[in-house]
């Protein structure tokens, strides 16, 4: 499994965030302020969120874990930490 | 000779314009093929036939605006006899289709396609312009991709053709007020013609969520169930036991369905929205609801949506729970009778028993046609879905 830095994570979540929302200009969002606040997605769209981060990251993120991607700054830490888990 | 024509896709289309035809004469087509591409007020719609056959002859060329009803293609039906042999040369060779617009025609095949097909939706007042100002809609590009062309589109293609008539006046491009046009103009007239009636219930939706919570567990994230989707079997379900819910008031009648295709409220990004249908929603598993809306959800979004899935709505779910409102009062889309809406699930204190516990709730509210329904049944129909949610096991 590849390993990744912070900097890469956060470039993994806004092509994620950009593929479902294509108006979100990254440099807008602020890293702890809820995401679904700052960016007009609904449930679908999360899921679909969740799905590309399971892509590209190569690990499984439980429903009981969403609440840690509520923020830019929380999901950042959290996938930093399932990946290196994984390592 | 089964005759194809103009479908209807919704209750206030009069004209559609043929943008593309998926077919050639000699072409073996299926039940509910997609076959030509129309452009609607609401958007290019992948037009599907219903019957079996071999396409005899293309009757229409594209770019052609065509009304409601009229003929498109003749199509050679398994009983039918085959064409006389004085038809068979001309068809298989030459599709009507070459005499279309230059710009179109001159594509190949698979560009055209791939043009169509990402996101171009057209103004109802771009479309008009361009007819006006002689303007091929489908060589237009909009200003983003993605975006649906404006009246400055089109006006920036006409000044590509007729520099000084478009200089005179350029308008921002304005797809939102469009789309506003197009929603007013419906919910003008539900209002106007329907007398609605409303009715709302809490439900303890504690045993759903946690059925729902348990079976996403077992499931890797692209199986896994959106929160709404065992509330729309239930919805389909209760429907069945209260028919007069689900169907059309047309010229002075109910007329019930007794299949239930549940217009499913969705969003588009930037504004608007859509209802398209899922077909037989109550005779569906989970796994294929939650199939049928991601498919439509995604189509909605970035791609097109089907004439069937257009015309075919016999009640409207609206779920606007997820943006923390309690309850929606929704507005009928006619020519149907009935809304139904869902709040946010939330934790609220309940009684149960004499006692004060805490539950998940949820405000689930109908808003329905009095022509076609008391209110007495409308309760009936709350009463039922809250029953079909406290058993989510059954709900598969």
């Amino acid at each position: 499994m590849t390993s990744y830095n912070r900097e890469q994570i956060r470039d993994i979540i806004f092509d994620a965030l950009g593929a479902i929302a294509p108006e979100v200009e990254p440099a807008l969002i602020v890293p702890d302020r809820s995401l679904r606040e700052q960016i007009d997605i609904d449930s679908f769209d999360f899921l679909n969120f969740i799905i590309r981060l399971h892509e590209t990251l190569g690990i499984d993120i439980p429903e009981k874990d969403y609440a840690e991607l509520l923020t830019l700054n929380s999901a950042v830490e959290y996938l930093t930490r399932r990946c290196a888990a994984e390592q | 000779m089964y005759e194809f024509r103009m479908p209807s896709l919704g209750a206030d289309m009069e004209a559609g314009t043929l943008v593309e035809w998926l077919i050639r004469p000699g072409d073996e087509v299926q039940r509910g093929q997609v076959v030509a591409v129309v452009e609607t007020q609401k958007g290019a719609v992948d037009v599907e036939i219903w019957e079996a056959g071999t396409v005899d002859k293309l009757v229409v060329e594209t770019g052609r605006k065509v009304p409601v009803g009229e003929l498109l293609a003749l199509l050679r039906t398994a009983g039918a006899l085959a064409a006389t042999a004085s038809e068979t040369p001309a068809a298989p060779t030459t599709p009507q289709a070459v005499t279309a617009p230059a710009i179109v025609a001159a594509s190949p095949p698979r560009a055209q396609a791939a043009v169509v097909s990402a996101r171009q939706r057209v103004a109802p007042s771009a479309r008009k312009l361009a007819e006006e100002l002689g303007v091929d809609i489908a060589a237009v590009q909009a200003a983003e991709p993605g975006a649906v062309i404006s009246r400055a589109d089109v006006e920036r293609a006409a000044q590509a053709k007729t520099p000084t008539l478009a200089a005179a006046k350029v308008v921002a491009p304005d797809w939102h007020a469009q789309m506003r046009m197009a929603i007013a103009a419906a919910m003008s007239r539900s209002k106007r013609e329907i007398p609605h009636y409303y009715l709302a219930t809490d439900i303890d939706v504690t045993a759903v969520s946690s059925w729902l919570e348990t079976e996403n567990l077992k499931r890797s994230v692209t199986e896994r169930l959106l929160p709404v989707v065992p509330f729309m079997k239930a919805v389909a379900l209760a429907l069945r036991e209260v028919p007069e819910l689900n169907g059309f008031w047309i010229d002075g009648a109910a007329r019930p369905s007794a299949a239930v295709h549940l217009g499913m409220a969705i969003a588009m990004r930037g504004g608007g929205l859509v209802a398209p249908a899922i077909h037989d929603a109550d005779r569906k598993s989970l796994d294929q609801l939650m199939a049928d809306l991601r498919d439509l959800i995604t189509r909605v979004r970035s791609g097109r949506l089907r004439s069937s899935e257009m015309s075919d709505p016999t009640v409207t779910f609206t779920n606007l729970g997820e943006q923390g409102v309690e309850g929606v009062f929704g507005v009928i889309y006619p020519p149907q009778v009935a809304i139904v809406g869902l709040g946010r699930i939330s934790e609220r204190p309940w009684v149960e028993g004499g006692a004060v516990v805490v539950r998940k709730v949820a405000t689930a509210t109908l808003a329905a046609d009095h022509r076609a329904s008391d209110g007495h049944r409308g309760g009936l129909f709350l009463a039922a879905l809250d029953r079909l949610l406290q058993q989510p096991e059954k709900l598969r």
